[in-house]
């Protein structure tokens, strides 16, 4: 079998905001309806967390499940769980109508933390960061500079910001790059 | 700048995190019918300096396609609203004809 390796490989810029990119990590995209009592029940059968509020997520620490859409969830889980989990992700939900994809490699993941880490994301992205309004819980999609990304907010104040493998060099500069230039005050 | 509010997943988004989808509430000719009603369905849009009824999609956002109410020359926005609609809801048409009480919609005029 053939060596994985993320996007990045776990390239750091470490500073008072420090950007890294978190190696090889689980993702998997769910759809399906959350209403489905089935559906449901899988989730959190397979995950342990609930289906989470419109724009939250659900963690226990090892896996998280994120909000993304009103049918879609991403799960963020351990890289060498992903294959068992989609296998039995599958069997739980066969014969329904769902989609479950192995995005692990075709995504990258990012952590941003740091004392400005809010002012160095909000350069970015036209998303209000103020503390009272995106609090610790919180998911959004939006962009980061010129390219789709999705972000939330952990308990200690960091976020995780995870974007197409494609552009995962151009995120991480970018990041990085607001990073060096200082904060602005804003927030 | 323009800010619409997704009504799936409540984010006020601002316009780049959107893409427009033209005129709303189109009605999809089909099997039989005339060449003209065709060409309306393909070709025939209204054009607006004022109130406007739209399809958006919040596009970097939750991917989903939604239906905005606006003023094309103020660009204030009287709703937003699910697109699984086939007119605008009263609460946006209230909030149309309080700022134009003569307003009407084709499809309702
Ligand atoms: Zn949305």
């Amino acid at each position: 079998m053939s060596n994985a390796v993320s996007a990045l490989n776990g390239k750091t810029a470490t500073g008072p905001v420090t950007v890294q990119e978190l190696g090889l990590t689980g993702m998997v995209t769910l759809r399906g309806d959350f209403e489905d009592e089935g559906f449901a029940a899988a989730v959190t059968q397979l995950t342990g967390l609930q289906i989470p509020d419109v724009r939250q997520f659900q963690t226990d620490g090892v896996k998280t499940v994120l909000w993304m859409s009103p049918d879609e969830l991403l799960v963020v889980l351990p890289y060498t769980e992903v294959n068992a989990f989609v296998t039995a992700m599958n069997d739980a939900l066969a014969g329904s109508h769902y989609l479950v994809a192995n995005v692990s490699d075709a995504r990258a993941i990012f952590s941003v933390s740091g004392e400005f880490a809010t002012e160095v994301l909000g350069k970015n992205a036209p998303v209000d960061f103020e503390a009272s309004q995106f609090v610790a819980g919180m998911v959004r999609r939006s962009r980061v500079g010129q390219v789709a990304a999705a972000y939330w907010k952990l308990d200690d104040g960091s976020f995780r910001v995870v974007c197409f493998r494609s552009v995962a060099e151009y995120v991480f500069g970018l990041i990085a790059t607001s990073a060096t230039a200082g904060p602005v005050g804003v927030y | 700048m323009l800010l619409l509010q997704c009504p799936y997943c409540g984010v006020n988004a601002e316009e780049t995190e959107l893409a427009a989808g033209g005129e709303a509430h189109l009605k999809r000719a089909t099997v039989g019918d005339s060449d003209e009603a065709f060409e309306g369905y393909l070709f025939m849009r209204e054009n607006k300096k004022g109130v406007h009824l739209e399809r958006w999609r919040h596009a970097y956002g939750c991917g989903k396609w939604f239906l905005a109410a606006r003023d094309t020359a103020t660009l204030e926005v009287f709703g937003t609203y699910p697109a699984q609609t086939t007119e605008p809801p009263a609460d946006v048409t209230e909030n149309i004809r309080a700022k134009y009480p003569d307003w009407s919609w084709k499809e309702t005029a």
